[in-house]
């Protein structure tokens, strides 16, 4: 491993090319930080001053946590990965501060259900979980070899809920002493491994077209085996943990990969295809996913039929009180969303209180995010690295337009959390190592700068 | 592989404008209807979120607010809530809100634009002005008087100043405590369900909301007509009134109560309140005159507000001459409602002009600025001055020696007139007893408390019911405590 990272070190300083080397922007991730902290304990405190009119007596306490976790993660950068894109870690402390105020702000409404205390702690995992990445793992290449190993480990962890009851309709959670995780969650990275690693390598005789029909290059019947593999593999999510959300990441994920590694819009074309087949097909036979259909067709049709409002219509309620410029932090009245609103609704409080300008800031927060990770992927120049970045971002780019989506009305509401902000520990902890992989590839990215496509 | 990530960057970028453009359409073009949305609770959490401003009487509250700490934190509460509760009405969290609760709902909820100095400020950064008052013209002490005149038997009292139009008192029992419908509990439900189902309902307003047969108090209006007609001329004079007398074009004879009213002069049939007389005396001023008085002093008026609605009193206006005869005397469908007949005793005792009653004197805001006042409302002119001149004459002969005399007040000038309203199919029910009158002070230039006491069941034995014996005295402890405050 050592000894790789050191080979295309002396390769780089050898190139013909002036060796000219990007600043390493650590003084600037320092600086965005601490305001991504600040920004945090202004809200937080911004929550206490509305309701109680005083300051929360948590806020110093907070906002050193939170900015302890920050400096560790920025000294893991700064000791293993110091040409790491400057953007990505205090975004990703940016969302995860917000999410904590929005989740803290949430439960002052519950008072016998408080999953800020808890959420602090998965923050800590995911952090510690980000700083063991950034410094353990010397060479994001490392991974290709644990391709298959991904693979596997995947696939177990996305059966073994099967095992377990369902909770609240859905086959996603196992309970170890106490606690819920998500193993769909960590899944989503070893999928992107494996995917990346897989088209990575396979990505020549994928592109290879069969004949054509109407004008569209179809594949092969010989590479069509994986696509459809993968497809199952989703149908077989959701029909057996009835995991919408889930099952429609893991494939836009493969398809996205899929195009970016062969650029034959043939896969799209048939990717959509047996998209829109087993949406419709399961659209017909799962009642749990035709009613969020009917829900999202008829978001109101519950009021019609004086049963009161649903939680998409009370989601609905929630962004339109939030308005231009929103009620303030700790003035709105989300909760009465009921159930998820700390996890699956939680952009509705960020809606409701922070309004148009909040919402599309975060918005841009996480288009941000995206397009730092896309970014890395140009300018790496092995395939690997290229689609392991791309489909890391992908899937926060997917997951992100799934929710939000759902949560307003664009497209059929399905169970997913919000990246960073929304209650849910297997999720913080999956984000923040997917954010632990962005920064490795984007430093390796930008360490290899050739004076070509600046990263 | 370059060319192929970028354009799955645009996909990206478009997902993320979708996101935007929709967001906008949810939050900006969209919210009004969603905001609107009946299913929607955050305008009621709204609502209840700070205390309700108050209605005061003589200076001091009535009502209250009191923090339940729930969702719609501020619940109403009343001092004195049956007393008051054909004035205020309720506030419920489940019933909405009646009389000055609905009628001034945008000052107590503080939604009225009036009560902020910065409206578009308030806009931005979502303030919601506190609850202001409403200051109301009654008189306490003559409320008080009212209701325990009443002593729970169904009835109601109506108070007026006759210079102004302000309501001294305004008085409906059996009443009910509206306290009781404030919260959104299962007890509201209970009570809103008992209270509705009472046989003696409770929740009327018989003030202004029940009208009755006026019956002889209405010969003030038939005598006020005959007066101004010219039909009488001298107070002293005999009519030409035989006693029976046959309704014109039928068999049928009205008689009186008492002796000595055939050919009784105007002073001793009004005195003595003799139907023939009246009935008679309607007949030949004619239903053209009669109904322009009856009107003139508001009957056949649907759009009474006071600032709530008032319900429409009657006097028909298509009768031939044998339901002119009765309407005349408050049969037939002359109805009244307690309101209305103070208003005729209010007209009386302000030289026949008639001031358009009131019950809010002004709003304020919180801090007691005031947001909207009461002004001078303008008079209409019911009958010549001389002939309300004489008609006091007339009303004060009824308390010093006629049917009245329960209502005399020591040192005060007090004129009077009482009725036993006959009603129910063949006149079967028990009679409605009723006075209405008016007081000045000793020191005074001019009434200042004109009064309308209707008593439904005043006593068990019919023949003891009267308007003299029963409401009168009400009358009279209204009118005292008027002239003692």
């Amino acid at each position: 491993m050592t000894k790789a990272g050191t080979r295309t070190a002396v390769a780089a300083a050898d190139a013909p090319a002036p060796a000219v080397r990007l600043p390493r922007r650590r003084g600037v991730e320092l600086a965005l930080l601490v305001v991504a902290v600040l920004l945090s304990v202004c809200g937080y405190c911004a929550v206490g001053l509305a309701r109680t009119g005083t300051l929360p007596p948590g806020a110093f306490g907070y906002g050193a946590g939170l900015g302890l976790l920050a400096l560790l993660a920025h000294l893991a950068v700064r000791w293993r990965a110091p040409y790491a894109d400057p953007l990505l870690l205090p975004i990703a402390v940016l969302l995860n501060g917000l999410g904590l105020v929005l989740i803290y702000r949430l439960d002052l409404e519950t008072p016998n259900d408080r999953a800020a205390p808890t959420q602090l702690v998965w923050s800590a995992l995911g952090v510690a979980l980000f700083a063991f990445v950034v410094a353990a793992l010397r060479d994001h290449r490392v991974l290709q070899r644990y391709s298959y190993v991904c693979v596997a480990a995947a696939l177990a962890l996305l059966t073994l809920p099967i095992l377990f009851p369902a909770v609240n309709g859905a086959r996603i959670w196992i309970r170890i002493a106490g606690f819920s995780i998500q193993p769909g969650e960590f899944a989503k990275v070893l999928l992107a491994v494996f995917f990346a690693a897989y088209l990575a390598a396979n990505r020549n005789a994928l592109a290879y077209a069969g004949r054509r029909v109407w004008g569209v290059q179809l594949p092969t019947g010989r590479v069509l085996g994986p696509i459809v593999t993968v497809w199952l593999v989703s149908v077989g999510v959701l029909v057996l943990e009835r995991d919408l959300g889930t099952s429609l990441l893991f494939f836009g994920l493969f398809v996205v990969l899929l195009y970016v590694a062969t650029g034959r819009t043939g896969w799209i074309a048939v990717g959509l295809l047996l998209a829109a087949l087993g949406a419709v097909a399961v659209g017909r036979l799962e009642p749990h996913v035709h009613a969020r259909v009917e829900d999202w067709l008829h978001p109101f049709a519950s009021i019609e039929a004086g049963q009161g409002p649903n939680q998409l219509a009370q989601s609905l309620f929630a962004f339109a009180a939030g308005g231009m410029l929103g009620t303030g932090l700790g003035l709105g009245h989300s909760v009465l969303i009921g159930f998820a609103a700390k996890s699956d609704f939680i952009l509705a409080t960020a809606g409701e209180e922070l309004g148009l300008a909040g919402l599309s800031a975060i918005f841009l927060l996480y288009g941000l995010l995206v397009e730092r990770g896309y970014r890395a992927g140009l300018s790496l120049r092995e395939p690997f690295g290229r689609l392991l970045a791309v489909g890391l971002a992908s899937i926060i780019a997917l997951q992100v337009f799934v929710i939000a989506g759902g949560v307003t009305g664009l497209i059929p509401l399905t169970g997913m959390a919000m990246p960073f902000l929304a209650q849910g520990g297997s999720s913080v902890v999956t984000n923040w190592a997917i954010v632990a992989l962005l920064i490795r590839v984007s430093h390796s990215a930008r360490r290899q700068y050739d004076g070509q496509v600046a990263p | 592989m370059t060319r192929y990530i970028r354009y799955a960057a645009v996909f990206c970028a478009l997902l993320l404008a979708a996101l935007l453009v929709n967001a906008a359409r949810v939050q900006v073009v969209q919210s009004g209807s969603y905001d609107d949305n009946p299913a929607n609770r955050r305008p009621t959490i709204a609502r209840y979120g700070q205390p309700r401003g108050d209605i005061l009487v003589d200076g001091r509250p009535v009502t209250g607010s009191k923090d339940t700490g729930e969702q719609l934190r501020y619940e109403r509460t009343y001092t004195d809530g049956p007393l008051y509760a054909p004035v205020t009405g309720f506030a419920s969290q489940v019933y909405g809100t009646t009389l000055l609760e609905h009628t001034e709902d945008g000052v107590l909820a503080g939604t009225d634009p009036l009560l902020t100095a910065f409206p578009l400020l308030n806009d931005l950064t979502r303030g919601r002005a506190a609850g202001g008052d409403v200051v109301t013209t009654l008189n306490r002490a003559a409320q008080r008087a009212a209701y325990a005149g009443l002593a729970g038997r169904k009835g109601a009292v109506a108070a007026i100043e006759p210079a102004t139009g302000r309501i001294l008192a305004l008085v409906s029992a059996p009443s009910y405590d509206p306290s009781l419908l404030s919260g959104n509990g299962r007890s509201v439900e209970r009570a809103w369900a008992r209270l509705n189902a009472d046989p003696d309902k409770p929740m009327l307003n018989r003030a202004v909301r029940q009208t009755y047969p006026p019956g002889s108090t209405f010969k003030v209006v038939t005598a006020a007509a005959a007066l101004d007609a010219g039909v009488v001329t001298d107070l002293d004079a005999p009519t030409d009134s035989p006693d029976p007398y046959r309704l014109p074009g039928t068999t049928t004879s009205l008689t009186n109560e008492g002796e000595g009213c055939a050919d009784a002069p105007l002073r001793d049939a009004f005195m003595w309140s003799c139907n023939t007389v009246f009935a008679k005396l309607g007949v030949r001023v004619g239903a053209e005159a009669m109904v322009a008085t009856a009107q003139s002093f508001g009957f056949n008026d649907t759009g009474v507000r006071i600032p709530f609605s008032v319900a429409q009193s009657t006097f028909d206006t298509s009768v031939d001459k044998a339901q002119l005869a009765l309407s005349s005397i408050g049969q037939y469908n002359t109805r009244a409602t307690p309101l209305q007949m103070a208003m005729v005793a209010a007209a009386v005792a302000n030289g026949g002009q008639l001031r358009a009653p009131y019950l809010v004197e002004r709003t304020t805001r919180a801090n007691g600025a005031t947001v909207g006042a009461a002004g001078s409302r303008p008079a209409r002119q019911v009958m010549y001055p001389s002939t309300a001149y004489r008609l006091r004459e007339l009303m004060t002969d009824v308390v010093r020696e006629g049917t009245g005399t329960n209502a005399a007040i020591p040192g005060a000038v007090v004129g009077g007139k009482t009725g036993t309203a006959q009603h129910g199919l063949g006149n079967s029910g028990t009679p409605y007893a009723w006075f209405v009158s008016w007081a000045k002070g000793a020191g005074d230039v001019e009434p200042s408390v004109a009064v309308a006491v209707v008593v439904e069941d005043a006593a068990a034995d019919r023949g003891e019911i009267s308007g003299g014996g029963d409401a009168a005295p009400i009358a009279r402890a209204v009118m005292e405590a008027v002239l003692r405050s």
